[in-house]
This record gives C-alpha cells, structure tokens and sequence, in this order.
C-alpha cells in the first residue's frame, strides 16, 4: 500500500520541483481543484444539515416503512458509483421527465456527489442519537426550555462531533470522487471539470508527472482530513476509558 | 407534534429526490421497450464480458481482503508492534483518498518505468492494463471494510473468552477457529458486504490501470461509461440495472448483518 | 500439584504489579490471595495461570518449572470474575471445550458434562446459552468448564465478584463443600475478608504488590503482623499510636482501673449487633461492638459519659 503511494511522490518531482509547481499552477489545475473544493465544501454542509435532520427523523419519529428507509440510506454504498451518476442523469439530465436538467452544470456535480455521501452524516450520527436519553431532553423541558433552544442547547452539542466526523468523511469522498460525476459534469475544462476527471485526463494524454503532481496534492488534502477525522475521534472518544 | 411532522416530510423528500427517484428512473429506462430489448443489451458479447470480468475481481480481491482484514484486525486488537498506531491510521487511507489517485500510484509502481513494472515484465507477467493491476486497485479501495468492520466487535467481546480457552488447553488456532471466529462472525459477514459493494462498483482507480481494452480489460463500471458515451443507453442503463439489482441484494444482506445497535 | 512461587517480580511500564513474591501453596489446600484492589492478587494469579509472564522470578507446579509455559500446558482451570462464558455456545458446549480440544471420545465427554451438570446443579439448562442464564448459574457453568479436564490447580479470580451478596454467599459455601470433596490445590483471589476467612485454609494478605502475611484466618485476624493487616482483616480503632478491636473496648458508667471518659454520639442497632459510637476527651472518634442485651444493661443514650478501658491493644513498630 504504501509502496505505490512512495512511487507516486517520487515520480511527482523526478522532473524538478518546478515542473511540480507548474503541473499544478496551471489555470486548468487550479480552476479544477477550485472546483472541487468549492462544490464538496458545499455539498459537506448540506448534508450536515439534512443528514443530521434525515438520522433525527430514523432515531426519533416512528412511521410504517421506517426500516426500508433505514435500509436506504446504505444505498450509495451499495450502489457502484457510475450506476449512480447514469440514475441522477436518468432523472435530472437532457430526457428527463420532470423537466429538470442539471447535467453538464455544477449543480449536476453537487447533486452526484450529495449521493454519494449521503450516508456519511446520517451514519456518523445516527448511533449517537440513539445512545442519548431522553432525560437530558425531558430534564432540559422541566427547567422551561423551548424545543429549539432545546435543540440548540442540549441536542446539538452531543452530536456536533458526530457531524463533524462525518463531515470530514464526506468531504474525503466528495474531493476524491470519480464515478458518479465523470458522466454528469460533461468534464468542460474551466466550468465543469473536477480534479479527479483532471487527472484522468492528463493520464490519458500520457501526462503522467503532470498527473503525479495533481494526484500528491489531493493525497495531502485527503491526509489532512484524515488527521481532522482522527482528531475528531480521539476529542469524542475522551471520556471513555 | 405538528414539527415532527414536517421533519418527517423534509426528510422524506430528500431522500425521494437525492436518492430512489434516480434509481427508479434507470429500471424505467433499462425496461422502457420490454424486458427482451433489456435482454438482448447485458447478453450482448461486450456487456457480458465486462460483467463477467467484474465478478471474477469481485472473487478474487473479496477473499484476499477478508483474510487480510481479519488477520490486521487481530494485530491491531490484540498484539503490540512498533509502528502500530501508523498502521492503524494508515488502514483509513483509502477511504480519505481518491481512486484516480490509487489508480495512478498503481501505474506508477507497476507500469513499464515504474519501480516493479520491468521486474514483472522480464518474468513474463503483465500487470498493468491487465487483471493484475485491476485485482490490486480493487483490493486496495476496498482494504478498510473488513478491518473497520471487525476492529470494534474484537474490542467490544475483550480477549477473556480467548484467555478462558487458553487455559482449557486450547492451542492458538483452536482458539482462533472455535472462539474468535465465531464471536466476530457478523462483522466479518458486513465487512465482507461492504467489500464486495466497493469491489463491484470500482471505477476511477480500474479506469486508470486497465487500458480500458474493449472485450478485454473492461469491468461493468467501465463499460457502463464507454456505452453511455457511444450514445448505447440501452446497453448502459442495462448493465446498471444489473449492478442495481446486485446493489439491492447487497443492501439487504447489509441489513442483515448491520451490527444491532446500529438500526435503531 | 502444589505451587511454589519464587521471587517473582512484575511490572506494568512504572506501576509495580508484584515484587519478590514467595509463596508455597500446597497440595490439596484451599488458598486465598486477599488484598485491597491494585495489590497484585490477580497479576499473582494470572501469572500462576499463564495469562502474564513474571519478568523476574519462577513458577513451579508440582515441581516442575512452568514459568515460560503456555497457559494450555499448565494443567490449570481457571475461572474469570466476569464469566468469560463462551457466548455462542450451549452450556453443555461450554462444559465441553477443554474434553473437545483435546479430541477425547465422545462418549467420554458426553458422560462427563452429564456428571458436571449434577455437580454444579445445572440439569435441564444444558441446552441453554449463557444470555439465558443467571450470573450465578454462568459462573457455576464457568467452575463446570475449568474441573471438566480435572486440572491439577484450580485458580479462581474474583469469582463472585460480580454476583449479589445473597447468591455470593450461597456459591461460597457451595465452593467449600466442593473442594473437601475433591481435594484439588485451589488458589481463590478475593478482596472481600470475609469470603477469604470463611472459605479459605490459609490466607495470602497482599497490598503494593507485596505479600503482607500468610497465615491461617484467625492467625491473621488475632497476630497481624502489620498495620496493615490489623486494619484490613477485621475492624479496628486507632487510640494514640495504639489499634484495638471494637469488641476489645468494654464500657462501664463507673470509672474503673486505667479507664477514661467519653461521650456516647449515636447508637446502631444492628439486631443482634449494637454499634456506639464515641468521641473522646481529644475530639477523635472509637466506636464500640457489643451485644444488644450489654446494650440494654448499661441502659446508654446519646450525649451520656461513659468510662472505656481496651482490654487487648497492639502496637506496631
């Protein structure tokens, strides 16, 4: 494992740091990684956002069917991810049926990549609202707070963790994806290309260092969020023994 | 109770819009001008191969992965070893990392110029836009599952059990098969779910190392994206309703295995 | 089958777990490792079993050296505080395990986890899995298992730890009737002193990973050696530099030789038990055991002034 990802860095530099420097300050690169960056940034916040309403709703209400939607959520896991980049593109692409067609725009992206990582928040902070009693709710009640301060003062703090991590796992995936988004973002250098179909690209072309160099500063950028996702664990893990 | 309500709605909508209206449109699409049209698209010769081509990497590099995980799961739980905590962080890796980049690494170490590549090659052996390469990039994403999966039951059942079987005259392989096994067996069952899910549906890291050779080198993924750009639709929604259905079997096998307190 | 340990050290990075423990345990005798928590009674079991490897020092079963034997070389059975049942297993499973691995026939097995269910009083839960059973019951499936290959030691870890005081008293005696009949060299780690004195033979007292006093129970309960034992087996009053028992204090309304004052506090009614508790002329605390009838006759009240005199007071250098 490790190996490869040695022969990777290495090969990223054996023309000089300044070809290094120039594979990945080209416009094209930086407009693609700025891309990528920006749309995940946006898509990570959402699903904090309705991940953590969607566990919420699993944890705490209770309505017929509720296992099968429980058993969904697993679905972007399960599905191989050009299957679902081909299912956003059925739906929402130049045929569809409901009128919406966001293929070969951003939104497009976004809505592949909010696939893809819809599991992550839902899952990160599903387990946590079901350890939390509801005491700490009921005795919150007692002393005369309202629902949403409740929420805000007592519910959201246990579970900020939680979506952190998820969060962090999220946007790992989101910076990293292919699959789903190769067929749905048309890959228009400057407007819809994303780092991942980037380096593809240079491959393809026989640009290898140019894609070495790329690939080393998405590897940094995943071992940075990995850092983040273990600090995350180790804070949310401090007061077990 | 009114707010639990529109709480329910907004997350049933999400989840209609993200998530099954897209996979309900690909059945309707696969299926659009009869099941004989659909038929005709996965028998044909290229779909076929590519499927068959999927299966087989799924049958070599889930196994691979179990047996590995477990073992590495065992090392982490169980045994002391300098450089243990980076391997612990290390076996995150692939998930944090993007598959083109895994790919490329591949290609890197055992392509032609690359450090093992020519090695391989003077002993005869093709690995790169090859099944090799392809084996290696699917075991490499899909190397966490097993060992996330396993690492916490390990810690959750303790090593007594295994102590009280030592003492009873139980020697490490014993232990291991009539106590360990036995005791981890559901998360070893998920794990190797969620391996054979990431197996299956591998693109960006197979898309770099196979050559994409029509007939030859190309997985169900690929053919999937190489269809769909040639205009066939029909092959491409075909073959994704096939890896759809798998998807669903998949699903449900994970909510079977799904540790308990999981499914709340 | 008697256990000899000869000065075994252990450490855990800084913390001391054992230091230079020696100690004859011999055949046929019921034995007790008593001390408070963090003493080193379990580490000293645990390296008797095989589980932890003494850094300094050597173990010998029936004299022969076992100190870097495997725990499944040792020929001990052990049972865990915590059960350590075999969760996926039948009880009879369970019972079973040590006669399986060593691939005996299986008539022979069948037959004696039949005899084992009697002995531990499990017949008729043979088919159950341990979830389904009491802790009481798990932990007699738990003795079940370790006498099923008859080991030549039987070490037992806090075997009753975690089972109400009722059910705790019932295995305890139960365990004692056991061992005289089966006579097998049993080592039982224990931090309650009154299971150690009511089941046990002879007594290892340990504290800081050193061995404090072997002895017999009322050896150690009328001789201590140290403070420490004095004050851990047995109640005990600091007077000045002095310890004396609480029944060791008598009372009296009338002054008497070297007797001196104090005021009665607060009386304890315990039925057959009377606790007073004192404060003495210097403003520390003695308390005072006695039967309910003394109690009665010396008719005493709280704020009263009676006169104490110690009749047996030890001093430790």
């Amino acid at each position: 494992m490790l190996l490869p990802l040695a022969a990777l860095v290495w090969r990223s530099t054996d023309r000089g740091g300044h070809n290094f420097w120039f594979a990945i300050s080209n416009p094209q690169s930086i407009a693609a990684l700025k891309l990528t960056l920006i749309v995940s940034a946006i898509v990570v916040l959402l699903n904090a956002v309705f991940g953590t309403i969607v566990a919420w709703v699993l944890v705490r209400d209770d309505f017929r069917g509720k296992s099968i939607v429980n058993a969904l959520i697993d679905l972007p896991f399960a599905l191989p991810t050009i299957v679902a980049g081909l299912t956003l593109l059925a739906l929402y692409g130049p045929k569809s049926p409901v009128g919406i067609d966001i293929a070969f725009s951003r939104y497009g992206i976004a809505g592949a990549l909010l696939f893809v990582t819809l599991p992550f928040v839902v899952r990160t902070v599903q387990p946590v609202l079901y350890e939390l009693d509801t005491d700490m709710e009921e005795a919150a009640a007692s002393l005369g707070a309202s629902p949403p301060l409740i929420f805000r003062r007592v519910i959201l703090p246990v579970l900020i963790p939680a979506i952190l991590s998820g969060v962090a796992m999220s946007f790992a995936r989101a910076i990293g994806e292919i699959g789903s988004v190769i067929l749905i973002s048309g890959n228009l250098p400057f407007k819809t290309q994303v780092s991942s179909v980037y380096i593809t690209g240079l491959i393809e072309s026989a640009n290898t260092p140019g894609a070495a160099a790329v690939s080393v500063l998405l590897l940094a950028i995943s071992f940075v969020t990995l850092l983040g996702i273990g600090g995350i664990r180790r804070y949310v893990t401090r007061h077990d023994a | 109770m009114r707010s639990k309500l529109s709480l329910r709605l907004v997350a049933l909508c999400y989840l209609a819009v993200v998530l099954v209206g897209p996979v309900v449109m690909v059945f309707y699409r696969a299926f659009e001008s009869g099941v004989g049209d659909f038929w005709r698209a996965i028998s044909d010769g290229q779909a076929a191969h590519a499927l068959w081509l999927t299966v087989l990497i799924a049958l070599i590099a889930v196994p691979l992965n179990t047996i590995f995980g477990v073992a590495l799961s065992l090392a982490i739980v169980r045994r002391k070893f300098p450089g243990k905590g980076l391997v612990n962080a290390f076996v995150d890796l692939p998930l944090a990392l993007s598959p083109v980049v895994v790919g490329l690494a591949l290609l890197l170490l055992y392509g032609r110029q690359g450090w093992l590549g020519p090695w391989f090659l003077d002993h005869g052996v093709q690995v790169v836009y090859a099944l090799p390469a392809m084996v290696l990039a699917t075991i490499f994403v899909s190397l966490p599952f097993v060992v996330r999966e396993v690492v916490p039951v390990l810690r959750e059942i303790g090593d007594e059990q295994e102590q009280a079987a030592s003492t009873l005259g139980a020697n490490g392989w014993q232990t291991f098969r009539r106590i360990t096994l036995p005791a981890i067996r559901w998360g070893v069952a998920y794990g190797v779910v969620l391996t054979a899910a990431r197996s299956l549906g591998e693109f960006g890291a197979v898309n770099v190392v196979s050559g994409r050779i029509q007939g030859k080198t190309e997985t169900a993924t690929l053919y999937i994206d190489a269809a769909y750009l040639d205009f066939n639709q029909k092959g491409a929604y075909a073959v994704s309703v096939v890896l759809a259905l798998i998807s669903v079997v998949i699903l449900v096998a994970m909510s079977i295995f799904k540790p308990k307190e999981e499914t709340a | 089958m008697s256990i000899t340990v000869r000065n075994v050290g252990k450490r855990f990075g800084s913390f001391v777990a054992l230091d230079n423990i020696n100690l004859e345990v011999e055949t046929g005798s019921l034995t007790a490792l008593l001390g408070p928590s963090g003493s080193g009674k379990s580490t000293l079991l645990r390296c008797i079993a095989g589980l932890e490897t003494p850094d300094e020092g050597e173990i010998l079963i029936s004299g022969e050296d076992v100190t870097e034997s495997a725990p499944q070389k040792r020929g001990v059975g052990f049972v865990f505080q915590h059960y350590a049942a075999f969760k996926h297993m039948t009880v009879a499973k369970n019972i079973a395990f040590g006669l399986e691995v060593r691939k005996r026939p299986q008539e022979e097995i069948d037959k004696r986890v039949e005899e084992l269910l009697e002995l531990v009083q499990l017949q008729g839960l043979a088919k159950r899995f341990p979830a389904q059973l009491s802790g009481g019951q798990r932990q007699r499936m738990g003795l079940a298992r370790a006498l099923a290959v008859d080991p030549e030691v039987l070490l037992l870890d806090e075997p009753f730890g975690a089972l109400d005081a009722r059910v705790r008293k019932e295995l305890r005696a139960w365990l004692r009737r056991l061992h005289d009949g089966t006579h097998t060299t049993t080592v039982i780690v224990t931090h309650d002193q009154e299971e150690a004195m009511e089941v046990a033979d002879q007594i290892v007292l340990m504290n800081k990973g050193r061995i404090e006093q072997i002895g017999g129970p009322r050896d150690l309960y009328e001789h201590p050696a140290t403070e420490f034992v004095m004050t851990f087996v047995g109640e005990a009053n600091r007077v000045g530099g002095n310890y004396v028992r609480p029944h060791d204090i008598s009372l009296s309304l009338l002054p008497v030789d070297g007797s001196e004052e104090a005021m009665v506090e607060r009386l304890v009614h315990l039925g057959f038990e009377v606790r007073v508790e004192l404060v003495r002329h210097d403003g520390n605390a003695l308390w005072v055991q006695m039967t309910r009838d003394e109690a009665d006759q010396l008719e005493l009240e709280p704020r009263q002034i009676v006169n104490v005199v110690a009749r047996h007071s030890r001093t430790f250098g």
